[in-house]
């Protein structure tokens, strides 16, 4: 029993591949925990992010700058009433935001937030997670279904013909990447680890390969997913100033705070496989060009270096704060949770640890990108009417996407040509 | 506001709800004896044959507030769907009803002043001119030069107020949610400025009957030119943020439209009007409390669509600026508040009186039988006269645009159901 557990640490796969149910498990739970800390931690980024766009400080009393502020609101929304409408279908009001939060949930077991950091490798890696994340509209057109009111009917509506306009624009840009592939090994892949494997072997984020392209396919992707899960420009099935809340006007407390976990677990998922496919997954920044071990162990000291840094900053700003006894419970909050991330960063300088850190570090560092674009997009635009947003995705998505993968073929090809010719 | 017209308004929302309801309410004709019984607006639910749900019918009635959080307020509006688009759609006021013009008639003239700040409260301090000109109207007073510019330095800060919480609503509504923050941080300053001058900021009850309470406070002049010099790149900035965006642009133009015909038909006025590319402004046209001695445009629109109203408003913002620098700059010295007796009693006798408040056209009419207290005082709302082109703007657009049609009219409801 011990071997069977301790085994599978001297491998080098993912606990999926190796069979191994203990860590399967293990890595699951992490996974759950991960993504659910970071829903945690994206509600109070965005809050924050969105007040000093503009021009408020945002949450500042529940914790230090308000970093308790999120756990304070779920406990509210756990305590609070869960209101179910008398005229609605109870069977499908209750599974409707369970159906969302498992399929947000699923789509994590394939991503790979390092070369063995992954529940599992498959290799239809990519299909699986745009077809598990775009079950999620099955869940929002059963909870606008259920809930047997007009305003949730006409969001879920809307979200269904959204998702379903976006997903071909998606896929199309997908099917790019996934072509790209197969370039310098000539058989391409749709495993998720697969794919950014080709990227080491390429030298070459796909983002820059065949320069505009893959760029533009990155670009309609980025678009299409903030469609995809439904957020500003695009968020017109909860659009707040039409539809009061969309499909989610009927619900309340816990179920109401499902749909919030699923929604960021969701928006979590695209940025991972827009991450995966075109900006490298889990390779550090120039892995070939800053090559060689001195580099490797530069690098690879960032995630704990940078941990410190936030550590200092929290120190600083403790030291900064005003002498009140009001405020000793903030001043004492700061300093540990400053003296926790300083040990944190510590711990990951640590050789054995650092090396298994660093992948999932820069994996992170690229998805939370996208998430801030997705903050960045919602305090900056207006929102789009339907027939606006419908034009551009078949109008203006779908043939860009459509040209991407012409193009992508036909330089490939071209390029493939060259090389035998070379040869 | 009657029992029957709530009863017909849940029948319309019961139709949605649940089949059953209908089968048992279509039996009940005296049910639906309302009236809205003659409108066709309700007659569809009786074509439906009992045992559909209302998926069948290719109409949907949407019941839009009174608890909706971009009506501005308590104003329902009922549509009928095909989609999301509009077939028909009514409004119902007066859930915001509270009687002032009837209060009017159990107070004399000067207490009913605070009450009329209640009306749009958006713009306290035009409505306090509006009905302080129309009472002195009545009495033949004169106001003092000076209270005349202050008169007007408050009531074009009461304007730029005004449009701010309208810019910030109306974007909200489209869907931006940061430009709100902007126009309420510098709307801010505007309210310092009044609560400086009289102690309150929203109700402020600045005027009163014969020019103002109070004198201008040592440092106001500074303090208003200091707000004419920062404004002005504030409104670059919300010209910045919004005019050029693409998405506001399509979401605007050609959204609303409505032609100078109809604007005269309806008897609309403000910007809604001027929009349209009709000059008219009571400033221009009808001076009151010396507007004649400024220098300043009235800007108007040429499409009638919603993205030349927000045109027309920013740049009245700017004009605004423009009248408050002359008026600061040229404000006479002398007493503030012409003499009048202790206790007002105006001749018998009616008047009319109207100002341009950020709304529209304010007008007060006045009957005085010569006691200390008002016969009847009867307000012309610009919002809810405004309001009546709600239907003819929005009928065959999308749901999405009636909710932009609601913003771009600007109404307030304390006005339109006062």
């Amino acid at each position: 029993m011990i071997e069977y557990i301790l085994g599978y640490l001297h491998s080098d796969v993912t606990p999926g591949e190796a069979g191994n149910l203990f860590w399967v498990t293990v890595y699951v739970l992490l996974v759950f925990l991960g993504i659910s800390i970071g829903v945690i931690f994206m509600n109070w980024f965005e809050r924050k992010v969105m007040a000093h766009m503009q021009v408020r400080i945002g949450p500042m009393r529940v914790g230090p700058h308000g970093l308790l502020q999120p756990i304070a609101d779920a406990l509210k929304l756990i305590i609070k009433e869960d209101l179910m409408p008398s005229g609605a279908d109870k069977i499908v009001f209750w599974f409707a935001p369970v159906c969302v939060v498992m399929t947000a949930f699923c789509g994590f077991i394939v991503v790979p937030f390092g070369r063995t950091h992954a529940i599992t490798d498959m290799n239809i890696g990519v299909l699986f997670m745009l077809g598990v994340s775009s079950l999620g509209v099955l869940g929002v057109i059963m909870a606008g279904w259920a809930s047997n009111s007009q305003y949730p009917l006409m969001g879920s509506l809307r979200s269904g013909a959204q998702m379903v306009s976006y997903e071909v624009a998606m896929c199309m840009s997908v099917v790019s990447a996934v072509m790209m592939t197969s370039l310098v090994t000539g058989t391409g892949t749709m495993s998720m680890i697969g794919i950014v494997q080709a990227q080491e072997q390429q030298h070459m984020w796909f983002a820059f390969s065949f320069f505009p392209v893959g760029l533009t396919a990155l670009g309609v992707f980025a678009i299409a997913m903030v469609a995809e899960t439904n957020r500003a420009p695009f968020d017109l099935p909860e659009a707040e100033s039409e539809l009061v809340a969309g499909f989610l006007t009927e619900y309340s407390g816990f179920r109401w705070s499902l749909f919030f976990l699923a929604e960021y677990a969701g928006m979590m998922a695209v940025s991972a496989i827009a991450a995966t496919l075109w900006l490298g997954g889990w390779l550090r920044p120039f892995p070939h060009l800053l090559g060689g071990a001195a580099w490797d162990t530069a690098f690879s000291l960032v995630p704990g270096l940078g941990f410190i840094l936030l550590g200092a900053l929290c120190l600083f700003y403790t030291a900064r704060m005003p002498r009140l006894r009001s405020m000793r419970g903030n001043l004492i909050g700061l300093a540990g949770f400053g003296a926790f991330l300083a040990l944190l960063g510590a711990f990951m300088l640590l050789p054995g640890v650092r090396t298994r850190v660093q992948d999932i570090f820069w994996f992170t560092i690229k998805v939370g990108f996208f998430m801030y674009l997705y903050i960045w997009y919602r305090t900056t635009f207006p929102r789009y009417r339907f027939d606006q947003l419908m034009k551009i995705g078949w109008k203006f998505l779908l043939p860009i996407s459509i040209g991407v993968v012409v193009l992508t073929a036909v330089i490939g090809v071209r390029q493939e040509l060259l090389a035998l010719v070379w040869r | 506001m009657s029992d029957e017209r709530f009863r017909d308004s849940k029948l319309a929302d019961s139709h949605l709800r649940d089949s059953r309801d209908r089968d048992s309410q279509a039996g009940n004709p005296q049910e639906r004896d309302s009236q809205f019984s003659d409108s066709p607006f309700y007659d569809s639910f009786d074509e439906v044959a009992p045992g559909h749900t209302f998926l069948d019918s290719k109409e949907v009635v949407l019941n839009m507030g009174p608890q909706h959080p971009s009506t501005h307020g308590v104003l329902q509006v009922v549509l009928k769907l095909d989609g999301e688009k509009v077939n028909g759609l009514e409004c119902i006021v007066g859930y915001l009803h509270r009687g002032i013009e009837k209060i009017a008639e159990n107070r004399t003239w000067a207490q009913f002043g605070p009450f009329v700040d209640r009306l749009d409260y958006t713009a306290a301090v035009s409505n306090s001119l509006g009905y302080c000109l129309g009472v002195e109207k009545l009495l033949a007073a004169e106001v003092p030069k000076r209270g005349q510019y202050l008169r007007v330095i408050l009531t074009e800060l009461c304007r730029l107020a005004s449009h701010q919480v309208w810019l910030g609503t109306h974007v909200l509504d489209i869907g931006a949610v940061t430009p709100l923050f902007y126009a309420f941080r510098d709307r801010e300053m505007i309210l310092n400025i009044f609560e400086k001058y009289c102690g309150a900021r929203l109700t402020t009850h600045a005027f009163r009957i014969g020019g103002c309470r109070w004198d201008a406070y040592p440092d106001m002049a500074r303090e208003v030119l200091h707000i004419c010099d920062d404004l002005g790149p504030k409104i670059d900035e919300y010209r910045d943020l919004i005019t050029g965006n693409r998405i506001w642009l399509q979401r605007t133009k050609g959204v609303g439209y409505i032609s100078p015909e109809d604007c005269i038909a309806y008897a609309i006025t403000g910007p809604v009007l001027r929009g349209s590319g009709i000059s008219w402004d009571v400033r221009k046209a009808q001076p009151y409390s010396s507007y004649e001695d400024f220098d300043f445009d009235v800007p108007l629109g040429k499409n009638g669509d919603t993205f030349d109203r927000y045109l027309v408003r920013l740049e009245e913002m700017r004009q605004s600026i423009r009248i408050i620098r002359q008026a600061v700059e040229g404000l006479p010295e002398g007493p503030v508040i012409a003499k009048l007796p202790k206790v007002l009693k105006p001749p018998a006798g009616e008047v009319y009186h109207s100002i341009e408040a950020p709304k529209g056209e304010l007008g007060y009419f006045m009957v005085s039988d010569g006691s200390q207290q008002p016969y009847r005082v009867r307000v012309r709302p610009p919002s809810f006269i405004n309001l009546q082109a709600l239907e003819k703007m929005a009928v065959g657009s999308l749901v999405a645009d009636v909710v932009a049609i609601i913003g771009t009219l600007d109404i307030v409801l304390g006005e339109v159901d006062r």
